[in-house]
């Protein structure tokens, strides 16, 4: 009996499973695969939204890192913040887990309270309280002056606005520090016991066990956060609108402008497919190191 | 010093270190709270926490500072946001359902695709999306949100909830067959119910992400009679020539109120959703 049904490849009703899948599949060709191709194609047209695409080979990658210093700008602008931010965020938040996980009590309402920052993400409403907070009379630099540090123009001056954004961003670390947390929960206690009777002191413990056992996790932030990070728009938006003399002009930014503010959906088209090849490249070196430094119990079967 | 007090130090100390951190973190939601009350002078050039008195004129003003009251605002929120995570979960879980419990031929490849998805950029797939709505015409409504939600297009989810349905036994089905349940009755009485804290959990998370979006409201939506809180709150910033923060403030903290609430009415299931959701198996 057993044998048979190894033997019949697929069950009827098996079948059904298509009509389950149905809505996916049909969003996936629709609303994914078919957009994915079309913003391709359409990279290599002239196409306002009025007109129809007219091919135009690579014209517009070409004025891009040619002509547009402006794309350019951004380009270098996105890279400072993905570096920054996505390394902050996730050291920031592996230190915080690595210093929680003990048996404290009301560790879950510090756990809590530390996630409460990240519910808000890219909302306008904290990119607001940012600007205000941060303005060269704001309450940051009061609370500086109190201290006897002399302000600084957090949002005025080009060196520091883009730190004053990524800092909104890092901000917002109480989610991956819930991730790790669960990962550092789950490292079986037995290895450290060994360790323990090995004679290996605590920082030995954390390089050779703790942190092998978590990589998986923090392989994964780093893709997501970094996917992210490189399409960041809001807080540029609403914080500085790109300025002071373009530091904080990310490319979420000229995308926005070229597409929806004068439509030309061509070159619009052709930026995006630049964002994604920088993801692409960022995803795959990760992947590709992955096998040096990422560990998994089960040899990495998906 | 015996080892009893040096570990108790030790102890005191990690819970100062704790409640600086988190002092630090939370300081500027609490600061927002009370600048709402606050005058421009009283925000600016001070460092003092409480406002002189807590009156809600801010709350009053702001409130009905743009052309449309924000009471319309929060129907036009509940309107986009409240129907997309509905139908994510419905479409979500059915697809979940097709990929947890069947082997069909094409599973593999299919599988793979949707792990792909996972990693698809937003930026890369807008502009066509945009021409394509407008295309049907759905541009200034709600079915830029609505028709990716019931497309299921939300892959994050799909995962998260293939990977819950696999953790719950195979003979739960099996002998619900051979009583003669079909499988759409085994999905809907008999899975779904144990599935209650993954779908809450995706829940929850949807309506955070669409409810915070910004992005793709400025581009779906174009007439104030349909904006969004978040359409709102810039267009407030962007109204008069000399912000009253307090207004503003009070309008921001307003339309962050609902999450805060949410968060702590269902903390259990943001928290596990969050660690889950990353981990294998």
């Amino acid at each position: 009996m057993q044998k048979k049904k190894k033997v019949r490849a697929y069950r009827k009703r098996d079948y059904q499973a298509f009509i389950y899948l149905a809505p996916w599949l049909i969003g996936l060709c629709v609303l994914q695969l078919y957009p994915f191709l079309s913003s391709l194609y359409y990279s290599f047209t002239d196409y306002q939204i009025t007109s129809k695409p007219i091919w135009a080979g690579i014209k517009n990658y070409v004025e891009l890192f040619t002509s547009d210093s402006e794309f350019l700008t951004s380009l270098w602008v996105t890279i400072k913040f993905s570096l920054l931010t996505v390394p902050g965020k996730l050291l920031l938040a592996l230190a915080v887990a690595v210093f929680l996980n003990r048996n404290l009590k009301g560790i879950n309402l510090i756990r809590t309270l530390y996630y409460i920052p990240s519910l808000f993400g890219g909302s306008i409403a904290i990119a607001m309280l940012w600007k205000v907070m941060f303005m060269d009379n704001g309450v940051i630099n009061a609370l500086l002056a109190k201290i006897g540090i002399t302000g600084i123009s957090w949002l005025g001056d080009p060196k520091v606005a883009l730190v004053t954004i990524c800092m909104l961003e890092i901000w917002q670390f109480g989610s991956s520090m819930v991730m790790f947390l669960a990962a550092l929960k789950q490292v079986p206690s037995s290895l450290y016991e060994a360790a323990s009777i090995d004679g290996a002191g605590k920082i030995k413990k954390f390089i050779y066990i703790t942190v092998p056992q978590i990589t998986p996790i923090i392989f994964f932030n780093m893709i997501m956060q970094t996917i992210n990070a490189l399409q960041t728009y809001t807080s540029a938006s609403v914080i500085t609108n790109g300025g002071p003399l373009k530091a904080t002009y990310v490319m979420g930014l000229k995308l926005y402008k070229e597409g929806f503010s004068y439509f030309k959906m061509g070159y619009a088209s052709a930026i995006s497919w630049v964002m994604f090849a920088l993801i692409l490249v960022v995803t795959l070196l990760l992947f590709r190191s992955s096998s040096s430094w990422v560990y998994y119990e089960d040899g990495g079967d998906f | 010093m015996t080892k009893k007090t040096k570990k108790k130090i030790n102890l005191v100390l990690s819970y100062v270190v704790i409640f600086i951190i988190g002092f630090a973190m939370l300081y500027p939601i609490i600061w927002m709270f009370f600048a709402t009350f606050k005058t421009n002078e009283e925000i600016f050039g001070t460092t003092a926490l409480l406002p002189n008195s807590f009156s809600l004129q801010n709350y009053i003003d702001g409130w009905n500072g743009t052309v449309i009251p924000y009471s319309k605002y929060f129907l036009n929120t509940a309107l986009m946001v409240l129907p997309t995570t509905l139908f994510t979960l419905i479409s979500c879980s059915l697809v979940a359902y097709g990929f947890a419990r069947f082997r069909f031929p094409g599973k593999k490849i299919l599988f793979a695709i949707l792990i792909a998805t996972l990693m698809l950029p937003n930026s890369v797939i807008i502009i066509p999306r945009y021409t394509l709505y407008n295309k049907f015409h759905w541009l200034d409504s709600y079915l830029p949100f609505y028709i990716p939600a019931i497309l299921a297009c939300y892959p994050f989810f799909i995962y998260q909830l293939i990977q819950f349905m696999r953790g719950l036994p195979k003979d739960l089905d099996e002998s619900a067959y051979i009583d003669g349940c079909g499988t759409f009755r085994v999905f809907y009485q008999i899975l779904l119910p144990l599935m209650k804290p993954a779908l809450f959990s995706a829940a929850l998370f949807q309506f955070m992400w669409t409810y915070n979006d910004y992005f793709n409201s400025l581009i779906y939506i174009n007439s104030v009679k349909k904006f969004t809180v978040s359409l709102a709150l810039r267009l407030s910033l962007d109204a008069e020539s000399v912000v009253v923060w307090g207004k503003v403030l009070a309008m921001a903290f307003v339309s962050v109120l609902p999450l805060i609430i949410l968060f702590f009415a269902a903390q259990k299931y943001f928290v596990e959703g969050i660690a889950s959701s990353g981990l294998k198996g």
